[in-house]
């Protein structure tokens, strides 16, 4: 089961420049999160942040006991190994073949025999879908493609947390349809945390558990999907319905009067329902979609049952519609246990939930205090 | 990756805000990553083959313009110390004051600018073209340091290659003084040669070596600094190499005078 990071309080400016502060939220271990938000908000600064390569002022990022923030070089290099890392164009190094690529991290890393190398990157390329095209560089081979093989490449030392740096972009919506499913797929196979930082609403609306948006220097919102899918909150509204309505402007932000204008004129169309189909997937008003299932044959991913009782917990402190689309989703047993009250809400700083084993998660203070 | 926010441009001296500390900062951090370069040499395990391939990748690209260059820098000298010699009346000293010249200045000055030139701006332009395209930032994430990876390497092979060219360059400086003196200004090829050891000592060639060694260093540390901070895409890589070749020109300069007077209080001139 992949490992919970939890953010806390973290602040980033490039010199006078504020890009968010205060951000924190929790990736519960082994479930699927989507980070969406307009361009020049500061995802992939998020997502470089995470891993170390930029160090943040102020705030906390733990992980298996470690703070990233804070910890010692040698420290950082040893918790970088629980992170798998897809960039954005696959960040392949251009030098080698696929297949040196992908077994680069094992021959730095361990001491295997090359025919257990030759072992685990087949294992690896199967699983994403690219044997057979072990020889080939990566400026031979479509950009899909080599995301593919950042994927591989990320898998290979088995990591706990898996960040994705916008696996859309560059690629036609049939090429997104497979690679989602693929990480779906994965995340069922090797149960592992997922972070995806994405512009597409069609992924950020079937793929993901937790949604979370980035606005305004700040975490607009971070929750479970159906909380920001089914939220009356204007941001969101309008980012999750690609329309130009609403506070999100060309470059910055608009002033009040207008915004409230564009919203009047929005509501006489007849609301989001009847605005058509926006860019990139944007559509469907405050609809909870499906989320994607692991293809036939696949274990069923872990994560879904484990969710399932940490909203079913959650359940009293979501509004009506949210709560609504939640129990729709939920099983009749953990319905009537959320209904019977059995389910006392546990609060850990100001985070719910339970682990495997029932015991509430104590979640460090990052600060060191007990 | 694109950092929103981030200013678009290489970092260098004079982009940005001029403050009095920028200097100083760029300096500070060339220094730091330079100390941090010499702690990675010693921890294993030492990437041997890509030392080995970097030297055959440095040396490819040095020694034939170095040879190029080394050739009419050679005849130069002997032209100009030909004529002067004649006008002192000392012809007997032109081939001693040629070798003198070739060793102790024009070969390790030749070697700085073709090191710096070649060899820095290929290693700078390869790893600033890796940053540019997220390889670096992978290699970290993948829990290895590009410094000991890749820079280590790099900068042992400008030093070695540098070296080896210099000796190269002392060679070829000489061979090139000897014909254009002798076959073109009509010197007498026995004094030529019979007054090679008169002025000039084995601590000269060994001082130039020297000289070498630490130009190599210099070359390959500034130019792996400037290509692993390019950013900006490829324009980025552009100035970083830009950059690179000057400040790696300035400080060669700079240093050859310190070694220079240090070399003349250490090591007395033949015959005092």
């Amino acid at each position: 089961m992949g490992v919970a990071v939890h953010v806390e309080g973290l602040t980033k400016s490039f010199g006078s420049q504020n890009i968010w502060s205060d951000v924190t939220l929790t990736l519960p271990p082994g479930e699927i999160s989507v980070m969406l938000g307009p361009s020049g908000t500061g995802k992939s600064v998020f997502l470089k942040s995470l891993v170390g390569l930029l160090k943040p002022e102020r705030g906390s990022i733990v992980m298996s006991d470690t703070d990233i923030v804070t910890c010692s070089e040698r420290q950082l290099y040893d918790v970088r190994r629980l992170f798998g890392v897809l960039f954005q164009d696959g960040a392949l190094f251009g030098s080698m073949n696929l297949y040196d690529n992908v077994a680069f991290p094992l021959r730095e890393h361990t001491k295997k025999s090359e025919s257990e190398v030759r072992a685990i990157v087949r294992e690896k390329m199967d699983m994403v879908g690219l044997s057979g095209t072990e020889g080939k560089l990566p400026g031979e081979i479509s950009g899909g493609m080599r995301k593919r093989a950042g994927i591989a490449r990320a898998l290979v030392l088995d990591p706990e947390v898996i960040l994705f740096d916008e696996p859309d972009s560059g690629l036609d919506p049939v090429r997104v349809a497979y690679l989602n499913q693929l990480i779906v797929d994965l995340n069922a196979q090797i149960d592992a945390t997922f972070l995806i930082v994405t512009h597409d609403i069609g992924t950020a609306r079937t793929v993901p558990d937790n949604l979370g948006l980035l606005f305004r220097r700040h975490l607009a919102m971070f929750g479970p999907r159906e909380q920001l899918l089914t939220s009356q909150e204007p941001v969101v509204r309008q980012f999750l319905n690609g329309r130009r309505e609403g506070p999100i402007g060309m470059s910055e932000e608009k002033d009040v009067a207008q915004v409230e204008a564009e919203m009047a004129a929005l509501e006489a169309r007849g609301g989001d329902q009847h605005n058509g189909v926006g860019p990139k997937g944007a559509s469907g008003g405050e609809a909870v979609p499906p989320q994607l299932e692991p293809s036939p044959g696949l274990p069923e991913r872990k994560a879904v049952r484990r969710r399932q009782e940490r909203v079913a917990r959650m359940l009293h402190t979501y509004d009506p519609t949210t709560a609504d689309a939640i129990r729709a989703s939920l099983p009749a047993d953990l319905l009537a246990l959320a209904d019977s009250g059995s389910y006392r809400p546990t609060t850990v700083g100001s985070r719910e939930w339970r682990t495997e084993d029932g015991a509430d998660l104590v979640v460090p203070d990052p600060r060191g205090r007990p | 990756m694109s950092a929103p926010g981030e200013k678009p441009t290489a970092p260098g001296l004079l982009d940005g805000k001029l403050s009095p500390l920028r200097p100083l900062k760029a300096s500070g951090n060339l220094f730091a990553f330079a100390l941090d370069v010499v702690r990675a040499v010693f921890r294993r395990p030492f990437q041997l083959r890509e030392f080995i391939q970097q030297t055959w990748f440095v040396a490819s690209v040095t020694i034939l313009p170095t040879a190029l260059v080394a050739i009419p820098f050679g005849a130069v000298i002997a032209l100009q110390l030909g004529s002067l010699t004649r006008q002192l009346g000392a012809q007997s000293f032109t081939g001693s004051a040629s070798v003198l010249a070739v060793l102790r200045e024009a070969s390790p000055i030749v070697t700085a600018l073709l090191i710096a030139g070649a060899g820095g701006s290929a290693i700078c332009a390869d790893l600033g073209a890796r940053k540019i395209r997220d390889e670096i930032d992978a290699m970290e994430v993948l829990g290895i340091s590009p410094i000991q990876r890749l820079v280590v390497p790099r900068v042992l092979a400008s030093m070695l290659v540098a070296v080896l060219l210099n000796g190269l360059v002392s060679v070829v400086g000489v061979v090139g003084g000897y014909f254009f003196n002798v076959i073109l200004q009509g010197g007498t090829p026995g004094a030529y040669l019979a007054s090679f050891s008169a002025l000039a000592q084995v601590a000269d060639f060994w001082s130039g070596e020297i000289k070498a060694l630490v130009f190599g260093l210099i070359a390959g540390i500034v130019a792996s600094y400037k290509g692993l901070r390019a950013g900006g895409g490829p324009k980025g890589v552009g100035d970083a190499v830009n950059q690179a070749v000057v400040i790696t020109f300035l400080l060669l300069f700079a240093v050859n005078f310190v070694i220079t007077a240090i070399y003349f209080q250490l090591v007395p001139p033949k015959g005092q």
